[in-house]
């Protein structure tokens, strides 16, 4: 319903940000915070991507003298650091910060200021580990670092400590946005999305975000092991100290096989979301596509040892990890069929993030079946540690999370901006990302098997790679050139797309209810909610009225059927958050170089994180809801 | 893609060589090459089964193409139930396949890894940063006979590998003959080998281990029993080596590092060169074994590769020609 322009007024009063720099320093709206993340993820992407082309330009010619080892070993411990922890987990993080208080018709996330503060701390993960690069003091041993190799006598120096310390930054942030989408989920849908009628987006960020939550953990606590080793000479990892190097790989995977799915589940919901509004049915199979993501989230926790079957663990327990790992092919399979189901019997229009959608699938089930080869703890002796690994994770991460995010960004673009992407130029994106990416890895799975294995700077001539690595190298520049057409027709759409309106696709999902770009308070009313797909059944929204006007407040309700419990305050913009991020990044870079700044930081966070949680008089009154038609 | 690989199929006996998986001549090596057959056949079925089904949807989509309404209720409800009673139908048949494929994975596991009540030969192979020390148990003495980067297996034979390593995590992997299995400081690990086709092949570390991971091979000779005895008893005798200045030079500046048995060096932490000649290679794989290449790798280590625990040894010109020449005698 159309709101009248004095609630908007007083809306736009509680609502707004401080204005210029102070307004960029404190605001705490969430769309303003995601769009940082996503921003701040792209670039990454994109000097990520350039190393990537440098070292597919390194490995084109045997014997080829563009980059040294040490080089080398820098730019493909760069590249999968920054991809993996900075770009993939964040870019995912961003999507729910970004859309799940839109599509639970909310003002705003459970904890708006930590929200601002994860924000922060990831971009000190960022600037840790490409500052040092600037600085020359890049990582060099690989996006995960096994000791001995990373140990204090094998890699003497901060570049192993860089990497770990990066490490802590980005969970603790991934950490904060995860307890933040869970409480939003948990306790703020709308009155009537009782979990059976939650979307399967709002499922996939839920069923993440408790994953990030208990795998987190896991490396925090394998890092700072790995930093107390080289620091404070603790032998946790040393053998000669009856140390145990393996006890490193069984943390540090219980924690990366669960990443993997942190990346791949949120995905799932955007291929959902896309699915049902351009197939213009809903989802065939909710409930089915729903237990799936429950049950690959159970199941991600299992399977961890698949990663390390060549380092001759009891062959029972292999046996058990390769059931466990090809079992994941039961409810990823039926969510396949459950798409195609459901674009075959709608009335499917293929614009273009349907298009991803796509590709989506004829890429990642490839990712797939190279996944149930490297299950078995038999054959991966022969994949494992060679190119058909990097293969097999790229069709899997690039196809199965970085596809659907593009799809997902280009079906979401109007919504945050207002303006729709041009079509033409999102089709030559599509073609040149996809053929590109698949022309420049497929021939890595023969590589593979050809014993070419991973992380190798040079190989002699006469080992019959020279042929499929120049072609891996034209595919991967192909993507590059793709990826660039993508992020210029995104800028350029910004001020020359043509309007959107507020529900473009016809999409059945809340978040596009009001305007585009939405405005900081979202919805003017409280949605109430009867049905999965509340925009097609209702001709007109049903709205709740009571939540106050001239103060920030939101609805909290109940966890299973979200009935209306109470008014909540929420947090107003604070320089805090920022103030304390800066405490902890303090905090985080000493304790690379002596254990008493673990002491001596302490006291500026507790400052900080006094100033955060002073106590405000301003109090949210409670009064009785409305329902309004 | 998968059904291009497919489509390769008949081509990748082109896609062999020394270093790969796809060209078997091992018992271990076979086996898994078999399996890894069974799964490329049940992923080809299993990709033109999804991109059907892509390409039907996709067809029925072009077939109600600009239809603008929403489905109407009542047949997509229709259509449902249908799609409901195939649901199951789709997860038996995954299940199914996957049970297949867990099975034959299971037997492929325990046919590699069946202990063999007696191998024929025990060795020692133990990753360095980058090179591999190698140990025959010898069958005369029950001593340990050493070389490096290079492995010789008598044909048709059962050997044990013992696969350890000195510094950090390597891998051992030569895919003609087995799979892959890491070397971590402070365990062992055991793989047994049973070699069927004659020749040479060529492994690499397979496990990220520093610099010059990417220059840590080994030479693979299979070669038959008797040539395969006669080549242990030559590399257990010492050295005789021809005394002057090369011995001299040697002695004084390498002696630290590496042995010659029967020359009085016995460094430990490089190579033992007591038959150097004889290898095919050179610095882990690097450099075939001539006499030009032993007086440049001798010259100019860490030009040839850069970071190798190899110092740069200050040596005039004509110290490194005596030294090259003494080394190439040692065969």
């Amino acid at each position: 319903m159309t709101p009248d322009l004095d609630r908007r007024d007083r809306l736009a009063l509680a609502w707004r940000d401080p204005p210029g720099w102070w307004g960029f320093l404190t605001t705490v709206d969430h769309k303003r915070i995601a769009a940082r993340y996503i921003v701040t993820a792209v670039l990454l992407l994109f000097l990520a991507g350039l190393l990537a082309l440098d070292m597919r330009w390194q490995l084109s010619w045997a014997e080829n003298t563009r980059m040294g080892p040490q080089l080398y070993n820098e730019s493909f411990s760069l590249h999968g650091s920054t991809m993996l922890f900075l770009v993939s987990v964040p870019a995912m993080e961003a999507m729910a910060l970004w859309l799940v208080p839109l599509m639970l018709g909310q003002r705003n996330m459970a904890f708006p200021r930590l929200g601002a503060f994860s924000y922060w701390l990831y971009l000190g993960g960022v600037l840790t580990l490409w500052v040092a690069h600037a600085l020359d003091v890049t990582p060099d041993l690989g996006w995960f670092e096994y000791p001995p190799l990373s140990g204090p006598t094998y890699a003497p120096g901060h570049r192993a400590d860089i990497w770990a310390q990066m490490i802590t930054f980005t969970e603790v942030a991934a950490l904060c946005a995860s307890v933040n989408v869970v409480a939003t989920i948990l306790k703020m849908r709308p009155p009537g999305m009782t979990l059976a009628r939650m979307p399967v987006f709002l499922w996939a960020m839920l069923v993440a975000s408790l994953m990030t939550i208990l795998s987190m953990p896991a490396i925090m606590l394998v890092t700072s092991m790995l930093i107390a080793d080289r620091l404070v000479s603790t032998h946790f990892f040393a053998p000669a100290a009856h140390g145990d190097v393996l006890l490193f790989q069984h943390l540090f995977w219980f924690f990366g096989h669960p990443e993997v799915y942190i990346i791949f589940i949120p995905a799932t919901g955007f291929v959902s979301s896309i699915v049902e509004t351009f197939a213009r049915r809903r989802l065939f199979g909710h409930h089915v596509l729903v237990l799936a993501i429950l049950a690959i989230g159970c199941l991600a926790f299992g399977l961890w040892v698949h990663h390390m079957f060549a380092v001759g663990l009891p062959r029972l327990g292999n046996d058990f990890y390769t059931a466990a790992s090809m079992a994941i092919a039961v409810p990823a399979g039926l969510q396949i069929f459950c798409w195609i189901a459901t674009i075959a019997t709608g009335r499917t229009w293929l614009a273009t993030p349907m298009l991803w959608v796509l590709g989506f699938v004829a890429t990642f089930v490839l990712g797939g079946l190279s996944g149930v080869m490297t299950a078995s703890a038999a054959l991966d002796l022969q994949l494992t540690d060679s190119y058909f690994v990097v293969a097999h994770f790229h069709y899997v991460l690039v196809g199965g999370a970085m596809f659907p995010l593009f799809g997902a960004f280009c079906y979401w673009y109007p919504k945050a901006t207002g303006r729709l992407m041009s079509e033409r130029w999102g089709r030559v994106a599509f073609a040149l990302i996809v053929g590109g990416f698949n022309l420049g890895f497929a021939p890595m799975h023969l590589l593979g098997l050809m014993g070419m294995p991973r992380r190798v700077y040079t190989y002699p001539a006469g080992m019959g790679w020279d042929a499929l690595n120049q072609v891996a190298t034209l595919g991967s520049a192909i993507a590059v050139a793709g990826g660039l057409v993508f992020v210029a027709n995104a800028l350029l759409s910004y001020s020359r797309g043509a309007p959107a309106g507020a529900n473009p696709w016809g999409a059945p999902t809340l978040e596009w209810a009001g305007d585009s770009p939405s405005p900081p308070w979202n919805l003017a009313y409280t949605p109430v909610v009867d049905s999965l797909t509340p925009l097609w059944d209702s001709p007109v929204l049903r709205v709740m009225d009571g939540v106050a006007l001239e103060r920030r407040e939101v609805v909290v309700t109940s966890v299973v059927d979200a009935a209306p419990l109470y008014r909540q305050k929420s947090a107003s913009p604070s320089i805090w958050p920022f103030v304390a991020a800066l405490a902890v990044t303090a905090m985080f870079l000493g304790s690379i170089f002596t254990p008493w700044a673990i002491a001596a930081g302490a006291l500026p966070i507790a400052a900080a994180l006094t100033g955060w949680f002073w106590p405000q008089r301003e109090r949210a009154t409670t009064g009785p809801l409305r329902v309004r038609s | 893609m998968k059904a291009r690989l497919l489509a390769v199929c008949p081509l990748l006996h082109g896609c062999g060589g020394v270093q790969s998986a796809l060209d078997p001549g091992g018992d271990q090596a076979r086996a898994l090459f078999s399996l890894f057959a069974l799964m490329m056949w049940v992923s080809g079925v299993v990709y033109v089964v999804v991109a059907g089904a892509l390409s039907w949807a996709l067809w029925r989509a072009w077939r109600y193409r600009g239809a603008d309404s929403r489905a109407d209720g009542g047949m997509t409800l229709r259509i449902d139930r249908r799609l409901a009673q195939l649901l199951p139908l789709a997860a038996g048949a995954i299940i199914l396949g996957l049970t297949v494929l867990i099975t034959a994975s299971f037997f492929a596991d325990r046919a590699l890894f069946a202990t063999r009540a007696s191998p024929a030969l025990e060795v020692r192979v133990t990753g360095h940063q980058w090179w591999w020390r190698i140990q025959y148990r010898d069958p005369v003495s029950y001593g340990w006979v050493e070389t490096a980067n290079e492995l010789h297996l008598p044909q048709g034979q059962t050997v044990r590998l013992v696969l350890g390593a000195a510094d950090v995590i390597h891998s051992f992997w030569v895919p003609n003959v087995a799979g892959k299995l890491d070397m971590i400081p402070g365990r062992t690990n055991l793989l047994d080998v049973t070699a069927r086709r004659l020749g040479w092949y060529r492994g690499q570390c397979a496990e990220f281990c520093g610099t010059q991971h990417a220059h840590m091979a080994l030479a693979v000779k299979v070669e038959s029993p008797a040539a395969f005895r006669a080549w242990l008893a030559a590399q257990r005798a010492p050295a005789t080596p021809a005394a002057g200045r090369g011995a001299a030079v040697f002695q004084v500046a390498c002696a630290a590092c590496h042995a010659i048995r029967g020359a009085g060096a016995a460094g430990r932490a490089g190579p033992d060169l007591t038959h150097v000649a004889a290898r095919r290679s050179l610095a882990a794989g690097t450099l075939t074994m001539t006499r030009g290449n032993l007086q440049g790798w001798i010259a100019q280590p860490q030009a040839i590769k850069p970071g190798t625990s190899m110092p740069q040894i200050p040596l005039t010109p004509a110290d490194a020609d005596a030294v090259a020449t003494y080394l190439a005698t040692l065969r």
